[in-house]
């Protein structure tokens, strides 16, 4: 195994262009280093990149925010303007693993690591985050959705890694809010998860939405039908059934040690009405 | 045995709360455990594990494996000799399989090889060729006279003719009527209950060094809860005599039980024979879950007749356990233990062990009795319920007290569970208001504690401080409590005693650290070895004053004169005594070896509030109280961490914990990933309340407590969650989904 530590982008993406065996980059190392110890991946070259400047630094851009792709955990949870305009991403975020795991943890290895109960990544699919990759052919952007092709699977290409993660703009009264569920209170996987951005006018009438859920399907799914359920509601009764109601229609979850099709279906809808709530208080909107 | 205090003898050390001697070692990182021992020229072992439930050994050929570069040895099971002994060829062939792999990741096959990466390498290339057969993990499947059989010809005579082989073994409790006693009754229930296998899930993998040179000595270094069973067991399966293998107790990271046992160090130890070189073994935590002791699976049925006014007029239980592949007594103990609590005139309890394709069965604390007392303890309850009456009320109506003839058989000196269950029935949580979705369940627990071969040592020094060498590894601060014993009984600061636990070499045979035995059994030979060191400084003084031994009394730490007539000299302390010692005939110390008898049985209540969350079948644990008879607390924040520790480990298993297995017999969950043992989170604070009520078989009254608080939590969660949701689960555990699915058949 080799471990290169790139002096530039560009080079880091020769490196892993040109690799015919497995490649692993290291952001926060908290998947690849655990998956390696457990004989899960034995790789051939692994590139370390968050010394790279720009990497771990979060600025502001259009009004909203471009956080490099070595960001931790905790310093995304530091960041005022980060946890005020977005505060359901970061909650995503924060809910990874525990203080140890968060010095290191990141969003865009928990999206390229490719797990369907990656808690960081409902959220920035609500949010329609984007995310900047650099590869052998040059810098690209892509919304956060069309990254997770199936459990462990990516669409990056060859020798493609991500550089930043953008967080856009929102307007007044807007607001987001991620939940799972898991057995314990920490330390667990999702066994179902929802993220609920939304915006509300001055009636508190929702006038945008956007419903995500984890752990439901091979990937993180946007689900326009829940967002749909509530658009133009003030998120009245009917409204939250009606979402809960879409969401858990979406669901096309396994049957495993961690939850049964039965239950997963369920929660999923009962988080996305949750989710739904305290997205709707967190805009100044009341149900 | 005589009570010394008898209710008024004033403790200096005893009862109080001195650090633990080995506090700061943990947390500074010092402690050695398993894995820290290393030596020159060390090999790294590793172990090929069987990846079928059930399969048949054709062939095993490790020829390409011992040619690698860097392989010093292989193993299997063909280098041992198989016993004669069932008990003995059992464990043999828990350690390495023989003809058969008996569960998913029973060992084959083991190599030593100079790197960790080797040795890994090697596992590949050794060829297994297996034949599979059917197989079964369910208890009540493995009963029927159809299933696939895990092992022939071990069903001992006691099992009835015409039941499956895989039954080894039935038991028999009880007295009584139990036709006239179900007659006399208001309301009968009958329930059936299953509880999963559960881990006990100590933090610290199973590691050891062994060591075996060309002369036949050997030395071997591990983490267990009892050096001297290592020993036997590995001279006997290694064909040495006893006194050419020391073993060593490093520190130990959890036990629970699941350390009484071995798994690793006889095959380290022929590696070593084989290699001529040190050889390592520590297991990952998959194979920990894979191949070292979850407690019994259980499938049982409860009866019980209740009056009206809540006198229980007969119970009756009857409990298949499996103990996973081989033959298991753990059964007997939860048929003794089913109606313990209970003072009864008709009780009947029949037990049955079958084999399955699962690990071998190895102790967690109070084995077999949380199973069996969860299913009567949810029975009484449901009566309660549909009766309309106070459980506490209840279980004080019927509660068995001195005097009782137990369910098991003996008659019952003086016990503590009146004493428990008036504290909780006088204790505010039990009547403190619950809200929406919550409830609060109540279960009594019981445990019989343990005696055993106890051999102690006490050294006094000629600077006036005192050794005392022990042969029990501690797991629950017992090196603390047998200084407060010994600071006790000789006068002297706690502080000027060191305890430290003796390689086999150094003492003579102790049982295992089991059945709440230590701070009982090492106690009493600590304060008997004491006594011993407390007459020969008695002597010594008389010898200095030139007076009769018998005119000299030890008070305060000092030798003192009887009385007037005895002479009059001032009291000579020990580190006076001990001073001299070399002109007054040599070195002091203290013996005492025993067999102990008189441990004391052990009763605890538990009182739990639960909220359960109605749309995703999640239940939080609101406020946990556990009451329990200790006898006399030596070191109170000890017997809180055991009762603290118990009630933890019994919500994790009523709530999430459990083996399971997929329809290939594989187990699915082998890491704490989906393994859930509580996290400090899941957790509220576990209030204790100790109640003392001496033990008469100790000269401080004292009695084991580290078991008893695993037994109630089980049925006090599930009596929880029943009255929180209004309906009542019989599987343990009540994970998420179950909870919700019961919810949805509503
Ligand atoms: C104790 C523990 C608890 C955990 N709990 C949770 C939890 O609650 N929820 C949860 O979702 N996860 C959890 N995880 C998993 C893990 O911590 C998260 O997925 C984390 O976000 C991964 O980020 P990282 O930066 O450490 O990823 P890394 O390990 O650095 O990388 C993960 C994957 O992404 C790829 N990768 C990394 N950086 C890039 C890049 N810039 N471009 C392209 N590909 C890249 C790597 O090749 C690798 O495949 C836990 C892990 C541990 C050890």
């Amino acid at each position: 195994m080799r471990f290169v530590r790139p002096e530039t982008l560009e080079e880091a993406a020769t490196l892993l262009g040109q690799e015919s065996g497995v490649t692993r980059i290291i952001s926060g190392g908290t998947d690849v280093m655990v998956q390696m110890r457990s004989g899960l991946v034995a790789p051939d070259l692994v590139v370390d990149l968050k010394h790279l400047t720009g990497l771990r630094s979060i600025t502001p851009e259009a009004g909203g925010f471009r956080i490099g792709a070595a960001v931790s955990g905790a310093q995304l949870g530091e960041h005022e303007g980060v946890c005020a305009l977005w505060p359901g991403v970061v909650e995503g975020v924060q809910l990874i693993g525990s203080t140890q795991v968060q010095g290191r943890a990141t969003m865009v290895g928990n999206l390229c690591n490719g797990s369907p109960a990656a808690d960081a990544v409902p959220g920035l699919v609500a949010a329609d985050a984007t995310v900047r990759i650099m590869g052998p052919n040059g810098s690209r952007d892509c919304p956060v959705a069309e990254i997770p092709a199936g459990p462990g699977r990516t669409t990056l290409g060859k020798g493609e890694f991500v550089t930043s993660v953008f967080l856009p703009a929102r307007p007044e009264r807007s607001g987001d809010a991620y939940l799972r569920f898991t057995p314990r209170t920490e330390m667990d996987i999702a066994v179902a998860a929802a993220a609920v951005s939304l915006t509300v006018d001055a009636k508190g009438v929702v006038t945008a939405a956007r419903v995500a859920l984890g752990a439901v399907a091979p990937t993180v799914m946007l689900v326009p039908e829940a967002a749909a359920a509530i658009i133009g509601t003030t998120l009245d009764d009917a409204a939250q059934a009606a979402l809960a109601a879409a969401a858990s229609a979406a669901c096309n979850p396994i049957d495993d040690k961690r939850g049964t099709i039965e239950f997963r279906t369920r929660v999923a809808g009962v988080l996305a009405r949750r989710a739904a709530l305290i997205a709707l208080a967190r805009a100044g909107g009341q149900n | 045995m005589a009570l010394d205090n008898t209710g008024q003898r004033v403790f200096k050390v005893v009862g109080t709360r001195p650090p633990r001697p080995d506090g700061v070692d943990k947390v500074t990182g010092r402690a050695l455990y398993g894995a820290d021992m290393s030596a020159p020229g060390m090999l790294v072992a590793h172990i090929l594990r069987s990846p079928h439930a059930h399969a048949e050994i054709v062939s095993i050929d490790t020829s390409a494996a011992e040619a690698l570069q860097g392989v010093k040895a292989v193993v299997t099971a063909a280098d041992f000799t198989p016993q004669e002994d069932e008990y003995l060829d059992d464990i043999l062939v828990n350690c390495l399989a023989r003809d058969k792999v008996l569960y998913d990741g029973h060992a084959v096959a083991a190599v030593a090889a100079t790197s960790a990466d080797v040795a890994k390498a090697a596992l590949k290339l050794i060829k297994v060729e297996y034949r599979k057969l059917p197989h079964v993990t369910d208890v009540d499947a493995a009963m029927r006279p159809d299933a696939p059989i895990v092992q022939s010809g071990r069903s001992l005579e006691t099992v009835p003719e015409g039941m499956s082989e895989n039954v080894t073994s039935h038991c028999e409790f009880g007295h009584g009527d139990l036709e006239a006693g179900f007659a006399k009754a208001d309301l009968i229930i009958e329930r059936s209950f299953t509880t999963a296998a559960t881990h006990q899930g100590y933090i610290e993998p199973h590691a050891c060094l062994a060591t075996m040179g060309a002369d036949g000595k050997g030395d071997l270094w591990c983490c267990t809860q009892g050096q001297y069973n290592v020993r036997s067991i590995c001279a006997d399966l290694l064909g040495i005599e006893a006194s050419q293998l020391r073993v060593t107790a490093s520190e130990i990271g959890g036990g629970f039980g699941g350390k009484t046992t071995v798994f690793i160090e006889p095959v380290a130890l022929a590696l070593s024979r084989k290699s001529g070189r040190p050889v390592k073994i520590v297991m990952s935590r998959s194979e920990v879950f894979l191949a070292t002791g979850p407690t019994v699976s259980s499938s049982t049925d409860v009866k019980i007749g209740m009056t009206k006014d809540g006198r229980i007029t007969a119970g009756q239980a009857h409990l298949r356990y499996s103990g996973g592949a081989f033959p298991c007594g753990t059964v007997d103990m939860g048929a003794q233990a089913a109606f313990a609590a209970y003072d009864l005139e008709a009780v009947q309890t029949l037990g049955w062990n079958a084999l399955t394709n699962r690990p071998k069965e190895a102790a967690y604390r109070a084995p077999g009795a949380p199973q069996a007392i969860y299913a009567v303890e949810s029975v009484v309850d449901e009566l309660c319920q549909q009766l309309g009456l106070d459980p506490l009320e209840v279980r004080l109506k019927n509660a068995a007290r001195k005097g009782t003839k137990s369910s098991y058989g003996p008659t019952f000196d003086d016990i503590g569970l009146m004493a428990t269950l008036e504290a909780a029935k006088a204790h505010p949580h039990y009547s403190a208001p619950l809200g929406e979705n919550q409830g609060r369940g109540l279960s009594a627990g019981f445990w019989f504690n343990f005696g055993g071969n106890t051999c102690v040592t006490l050294n006094v020094n000629t600077d006036g401080t005192v050794g005392i060498t022990e042969g029990n590894p501690d797991i629950g601060g017992s090196r603390a409590a047998i200084s407060q014993m010994a600071a006790e009984e000789l006068g002297i600061p706690y502080d000027k005693i060191r305890t430290i636990v003796a390689d086999t070499s150094s003492l003579g045979h102790n049982d295992v650290t089991d059945g709440s035995r230590v701070t009982f059994s090492v106690g009493l030979a600590t304060i008997k070895a004491a006594r011993d060191a407390i007459s020969k400084m008695c002597s010594r003084a008389a010898q200095i004053w030139g007076i009769d031994e018998e005119a000299v009394v030890w008070e305060d730490g000092a030798a003192c004169p009887a009385g007037p007539n005895a002479g009059k000299f001032p009291p000579m302390t020990l580190a006076e005594i001990a001073a001299v010692s070399f002109n007054t005939g040599g070195p002091i110390a203290g013996h005492y070896e025993f067999n102990a008898d008189g441990a004391g049985v052990s009763f605890g209540v538990h009182l739990v509030d639960v909220e359960v969350d109605r749309e995703t079948g999640g239940t939080k644990v609101l406020r946990y109280t556990v009451f329990q008879d200790a006898g006399k607390a030596v070191h109170p924040s000890y017997v809180e961490g055991q009762m603290q520790g118990g009630a933890v480990q019994g919500i994790g298993w009523a709530l999430n914990e459990e083996y399971i297995y997929g329809e290939d017999g594989r187990l699915q969950n082998p890491g704490f990933l989906d393994y859930r043992i509580p996290v400090a989170s899941d957790l509220p604070k576990i209030d204790t309340v100790i109640l003392e009520i001496p033990n008469p078989g100790h000269p401080y009254g004292v009695r084991g407590v580290g078991e008893t608080p695993i037994v109630p939590p089980l049925a006090a969660l599930s009596n929880a969650v029943s009255r929180a949701i209004g309906k009542r689960l019989h599987s343990l555990p009540m994970s998420p989904p179950r909870i919700l699915k019961a919810l949805s058949e509503a």
